[in-house]
């Protein structure tokens, strides 16, 4: 119970600290009256523009209602188009999710067993092939990786659509450039928790007991190497959110990492902070349900607490 | 014991040090004025293609700068951003994990939760919000590549001191009069300097890549100074009919990372004495 509620406590001020940085950050740094409406603009423009936007508050009055429109899931309208924040994002996040659901699978179900058949062969030639692809996964910027394949098989061979969303073809290649790095960190991974495993004397004890090699790997060693894969499927998913916002923008996909940028270099204030509040909220998700997975997984750390 | 270094960490060295030349040198090295524009050759192909001249070796971008000449000074960017922002992380992250791990209590609770605080979110995060706002000077860029893994030293530091506080030797240099700076520099930050350039070696790729991306996606390093990744994000636009601008940066800033992996991992085999007794 304790452990509950010191995690909520910790989720709780992590989130209020990241809006009040974005704010305090995003407000004192510039103005937005002079990005949205141009050096031209006349004085009467820029007093509608401020009435408007509540920008001709004093920072505390406008923080205050920003953190309590916040707390309602009101994020204000995009300065750009006028348009809900909460809608603009609602119609781009189920993008994110297809892309970035699409490469998790790719990586859990090509790095996990392929870091488990290394392990089991090590020093083969498969183990050397696996750890290979995953140090240039892990080198090879996504970026590069996207340019390579829209020049090989977008604009060479033609055999795959270069950028947008419309079908899913257009999933592969963004899906594979943003997937492999995360395929090789967890081949890696994976393979080192199973040598591990495999090194304990209650493997070399089943082996004496005569249990079979694949029943060993499977219900043997598996569960125990589970705890460590577990933690980096989770870590990865940061990597996986900050690879979207890169991978997003190289093949036009019209997800939330593309509208983040795109938000950015126009200074539309209100679609970054919602951003920044949104994909920090997932973290803090992500982190609890990885510590989560683990209390279920090892009864030793739901007893010591 | 020394061992035989192995071929490919032989290549890797060997390739970084050729970078580092050519970045020292910079403009120095580069055949041709890396910001001369020759409209009359505009995206000429690199020498050995149909559309290549013998001037350029490896070609020219859109207004007809010589593409090896900007590689070289972009290198000297890319890798000048990227060892300051290592340097300033390290030395920051260091003193903060010091200064956790000497008073402990509630000043260890607070820095340790905002490592925290930025360990739970992507970096990337961050440094598009700031980027985005503060405008991006380059002493604001390198200051921001500073912010990224200063944490890790910070987390590392004070794992570190914490446990070479309760070790002997420590107790017996504080009883002989010596003073707590005195303890921590001349006596624990060397038994503790293997993990930091461990980590060095980790950071310093890493942060190769986030200069790289954020160059890419034009928030980064600004005409008229350039990077690989700057290079790389405007031959983008010209994939289709002069494919070498993007291609060649792009292996370069490839072969870099690579290669410091590969040498990195080569000196934690042989300073990480954890590693020393199961080597997987």
């Amino acid at each position: 119970m304790e452990f509950w509620l010191a995690r909520t406590v910790r989720m709780a001020f992590t989130l209020f600290v990241v809006v009040t940085l974005t704010f305090v950050v995003l407000r004192t740094s510039y103005d937005p009256v002079v990005a949205m409406l141009g050096p031209d603009a006349t004085n009467r423009e820029i007093e509608l523009f401020r009435e408007r936007w509540n920008l001709d508050k004093s920072l505390i009055e406008q923080y205050l209602t920003y953190i309590g429109n916040a707390l309602r899931g009101d994020f204000g309208n995009s300065f750009r188009d006028g348009r809900p924040v909460f809608e603009v994002i609602a119609e781009r996040f189920p993008y994110t999710l297809w892309l970035g659901g699409v490469s998790y699978l790719f990586a859990v179900l090509i790095g996990i067993p392929a870091g488990i058949l290394a392990a089991l062969y090590r020093g083969s030639i498969f183990d050397r092939a696996i750890m290979v692809v995953s140090v240039v996964g892990f080198a090879l910027p996504n970026f590069f990786l996207g340019i390579l394949m829209i020049l090989l098989f977008a604009l060479i061979w033609q055999v795959l659509p270069s950028s947008g969303a419309s079908s899913w073809e257009h999933v592969i290649m963004p899906a594979f450039a943003l997937g492999l790095t995360l395929a090789g960190i967890l081949a890696r991974f994976t393979r080192s928790a199973m040598l591990e495993v495999l090194s304990k004397t209650y493997m070399l004890a089943a082996q004496a007991k005569g249990v079979r090699p694949a029943r060993r790997a499977l219900f043997h060693a598996l569960p125990n190497a589970a705890l460590s894969v577990v933690t980096i499927m989770g870590l990865i998913l940061g990597n996986l959110v900050a690879g979207t916002v890169v991978v997003e923008t190289v093949f036009a996909w019209p997800g939330i990492g593309r509208l983040l940028v795109s938000a950015i270099s126009s200074k539309d204030l209100a679609v970054v902070q919602a951003l920044v509040f949104v994909i920090a909220a997932a973290m803090v998700l992500i982190n609890l349900a990885v510590d989560l997975s683990y209390r279920m997984l090892d009864p030793r750390t739901r007893r010591s607490t | 014991m020394m061992s035989r270094i192995n071929p490919i960490t032989a290549v890797a060295a060997t390739f970084l040090v050729i970078v580092a030349v050519l970045a020292i040198l910079g403009p120095y090295a580069a055949p041709h004025d890396p910001y001369q524009q020759n409209l009359l050759s505009r995206l000429t192909g690199p020498a050995w293609t149909e559309e290549g001249s013998a001037e350029f070796l490896l070609g020219t971008d859109r207004l007809g700068r010589d593409l090896l000449s900007r590689l070289i000074v972009g290198l000297q960017m890319s890798v000048g951003v990227a060892l300051l922002g290592t340097t300033i992380g390290a030395v920051v992250g260091t003193a903060v994990g010091f200064v956790s791990g000497h008073f402990e209590g509630w000043v260890d609770d607070a820095l340790m939760m905002i490592v925290d605080i930025q360990l739970s979110l992507p970096f990337i995060l961050i440094a598009l919000t700031l980027l985005a706002f503060f405008g991006n000077s380059l002493a604001l860029f390198i200051l921001l590549m500073g912010m990224f893994g200063w944490e890790t030293y910070a987390r590392l530091t004070r794992g570190l001191v914490l446990s070479a506080k309760r070790q002997a030797y420590s107790a017996a240099i504080v009883s002989l009069g010596a003073t707590s700076a005195r303890l921590y520099g001349r006596h624990i930050l060397p038994n503790i300097a293997s993990a930091l350039i461990v980590q060095l070696t980790l950071t310093v790729p890493a942060i190769i890549l986030l200069e790289t991306a954020l160059s890419f996606l034009g928030l980064g390093v600004q005409p008229p100074n350039t990077s690989l990744g700057q290079i790389l994000g405007e031959g983008r636009d010209y994939l289709g009919s002069a494919w070498w601008i993007a291609v060649f940066p792009g292996f370069l800033i490839f072969a870099i990372t690579l290669s410091v992996g590969v040498v990195g991992d080569a000196l934690r085999d042989r300073f990480d004495p954890t590693l020393k007794t199961r080597r997987t």
